[in-house]
């Protein structure tokens, strides 16, 4: 894996993009009719969301091209984005506890996307503590990518399951629709968030990928040749 | 035979053997049932209602003995590498060994129904059907549960691991076996079960074909 | 057609976490050559024959037995070839008979009936191997590996926990399988009885292949041995 300063410079320009982006929506943007000021933690919660989903299809691809075609560099980068995945999954559950309460008057309203991305805590992030229970750093990838995949396909299972059951009881939900006056600062916060977590996904593989050859035996040089005795044995 | 017939043959006269095991995991699914009996209170009302989530949750955990205990004789001697080198498909090995254990699950579930029945005084004419959804669960759970497992019990922490991997993604699963089980109990008014078995369907579908492509890749080097 | 060697490894090279277990290990064995695997403790006589086995995968190198390659033809070389190792890979639920019952069932064809006779253990066919000893097992490992009829026989230490009659029964197993015409690596620290009973003898230091060559001309202070 490379030296390279491209991913500070990435993660820079999305923090400067986030900043603009949150500034804008927090103190700028007009306030929502119903929900006042409470709304404006849609302008990080969602752009969050977005990219949560979008990091942990990075995380599939990466399971899949480990599987197929090995490389530590892949695992790597499967570590990196599972990491980055779940640190953003629990933030985007307490986001949106932090918008039910003022709104619904309780920490958690059951919605099947959020209910969702909390089922996603749990299962990426055990499979973060699966890699620190295998020694083996062959073993540790092939097992992590194979769990990747399979929790990944879980997603869309888990996210039906909770709305059909969710359905049958209240319809407290977080608004889908988001009018114009809003779009801008949610879309700049959206690639904000997407150019920080490319930067710090990359700069997190290149310290898993330094730590697997830590981990790993450098090849030893060839052996001398060898006193051959009498034959039948090379 | 073919080898998933050896392999199931093989499975089935492990579980057989140790059945004094079977019991065990049993005797902790019903008391498990008992206390959460004991932790929502001697209200009939709430616990007819919650039956089906007691009944499911005594089971999942159960499962988790039940499927580590299936990898324990697998380990001990390198069994199961002794088979892969005979040579045996690890496929057959997997299909054989998630049968016999939704087998033993499916009669596990089975076994507290009348528990159920007795503590949250709840019952349904329609036993056929809630034997299926017992099934169609215990698939559910099976599935990954082989799979993850022959993983963690080539770990240290296995105990701990095959839960933790295991419960978050059988959630689809336990939604649909809960809410199918509510329905034969409490009634089914508006004809929803169909619905919670398709989802039950989808997932065991799923994950009995992902996980049988992927268990080689977990038991080879 | 039988291929003249009927092992063949370049290079070969196997690692642990930051150990390497086996080191650019080249070597070659002949169809039908009875061979003496030497060296101490954690010289990586196991971890050869297990890569020869297709247990594990070389990290370096290449590995050719009964003519096919260790890491894409594996099915074809485990038809070929039968493991001893430490683990006795058995079902300690399970009986003896019906042990064998389950590997011959993968195997395709019946389990025979002599076998566990033939191991010594007609009293206990149907005892659960729970209730055997260390030497039982390792008999009863030895029924399995003779129920495989394979062209490559790999022995790791099996004199390991034998009794006296054990060491006459692996005796003359070897002697069988020599007559046969199959191919026999047996690791082992009995250095003498590796010396009668083997032609070829190889020994491993620290992973590397040290000396090759004749079992009779086999240094005895290099390793330590009986």
């Amino acid at each position: 894996m490379g030296n390279k300063p491209w991913p500070f410079v990435v993660a820079g320009f999305g923090l400067l993009l986030l900043a603009w982006g949150t500034i804008w929506g927090l103190a700028f943007a007009p306030k929502e009719i119903y929900m006042g000021d409470v709304q404006r933690i849609m302008y990080v919660h969602v752009p969050t969301a977005w990219n949560t989903m979008l990091v942990l299809t990075f995380a599939f691809a990466c399971a899949v091209v480990s599987l197929l075609r090995g490389g530590w560099g892949w695992d790597a980068r499967l570590e990196a984005s599972v990491e980055a995945g779940v640190v953003m999954s629990i933030l985007v559950c307490m986001q949106g506890s932090l918008w039910a309460r003022p709104t619904w008057g309780v920490w958690w309203d059951w919605d099947p996307r959020l209910t969702t991305t909390a089922v996603l805590v749990f299962a990426f992030g055990g499979i973060l503590a699966l890699r620190q229970f295998v020694d083996d750093p062959v073993k540790r990838a092939v097992w992590s990518a194979v769990a990747v995949v399979i929790a990944y396909v879980d997603v869309p299972l888990v996210y039906f399951s909770v709305r059909w059951w969710n359905s049958l009881h209240q319809v407290q939900s977080t608004p889908n629709t988001v009018s114009r006056a809003f779009h801008w600062p949610l879309r700049i916060n959206a690639f904000g968030v997407l150019f920080l977590m490319i930067g710090v996904i990359a700069l997190r593989a290149r310290v898993a990928f330094l730590r697997r050859e830590s981990e790993l035996a450098p090849p030893r040089p060839s052996a001398p040749a060898v006193a051959a005795g009498a034959g039948g044995v090379r | 035979m073919s080898p998933l017939g050896a392999a199931l043959r093989k499975d089935l006269l492990l579980q057989w053997r140790t059945r004094a095991q079977f019991v065990a995991v049993f005797v902790f699914g019903a008391s498990a049932l008992l206390l959460f009996s004991f932790a929502s209170g001697p209200d009939s009302g709430a616990l007819r209602q919650h039956a089906a989530g007691f009944l499911w949750l005594g089971l999942l955990l159960s499962s988790t003995l039940a499927l580590a205990d299936s990898f324990e004789s697998e380990m001990a001697q390198r069994a199961l590498e002794g088979l892969l080198l005979l040579p045996a498909d690890a496929r057959a090995l997997y299909y054989g060994k998630a049968i016999a254990n939704v087998l033993q699950l499916t009669l596990l579930g089975a076994g507290l129904v009348p528990l159920m029945v007795v503590l949250y005084d709840v019952s349904t004419a329609r036993v056929p059907a809630l034997l299926g959804v017992i099934f169609l669960g215990a698939a559910g759970l099976s599935a990954p549960g082989t799979l993850y497992s022959a993983m963690t019990a080539q770990l240290r922490a296995r105990n701990t691991l095959l839960p933790l991997l295991l419960f978050p993604l059988v959630v689809p699963a336990l939604l649909g076996a809960v809410k199918a089980t509510a329905l034969l109990l409490l009634g089914d008014p508006m004809g929803q079960l169909g619905s919670w078995v398709s989802l039950l369907v989808a997932f065991d579908l799923v994950y009995w074909s992902l996980c049988g492509l992927l268990f080689e890749r977990v038991v080879e080097d | 057609m039988t291929t003249p060697l009927a092992v063949e490894t370049t290079g070969l090279s196997r690692r642990y976490g930051r150990r390497w277990a086996l080191s650019d290990v080249s070597l070659g064995v002949e169809t039908g050559a009875v061979v003496m695997l030497a060296g101490r403790n954690g010289s990586g006589k196991s971890t050869l024959l297990r890569v020869l086995a297709t247990a594990l995968r070389p990290d370096h190198g290449t590995a050719k037995v009964a003519g096919h390659d260790v890491r894409h033809e594996r099915e074809a070389i485990r038809r070929k070839v039968a493991l001893l190792a430490h683990q006795s890979f058995l079902y300690e639920a399970l009986t003896a008979r019906e042990n064998l019952r389950v590997a011959a069932s993968f195997l395709g064809k019946d389990a025979e009936a002599d076998l566990i006779a033939r191991v010594g253990l007609a009293g206990r066919a149907d005892d659960p191997v729970a209730s055997f000893s260390a030497g039982m097992r390792k008999r009863l490992a030895l029924a399995r590996v003779l129920l495989q009829d394979a062209s490559v026989v790999l022995l790791d230490e099996p004199y390991g926990e034998l009794d006296p009659p054990g060491f006459d029964l692996l005796d003359s197993t070897i002697v069988e399988l020599r007559a046969r015409g199959a191919t026999v690596i047996m690791a082992t620290h009995l250095v003498e009885r590796g010396r009668r009973l083997c032609d070829r003898a190889l020994l491993l230091e620290d992973g590397r292949l040290a000396w090759s060559g004749a079992a009779a001309a086999m240094p005895t202070t290099a390793q330590g041995g009986e």
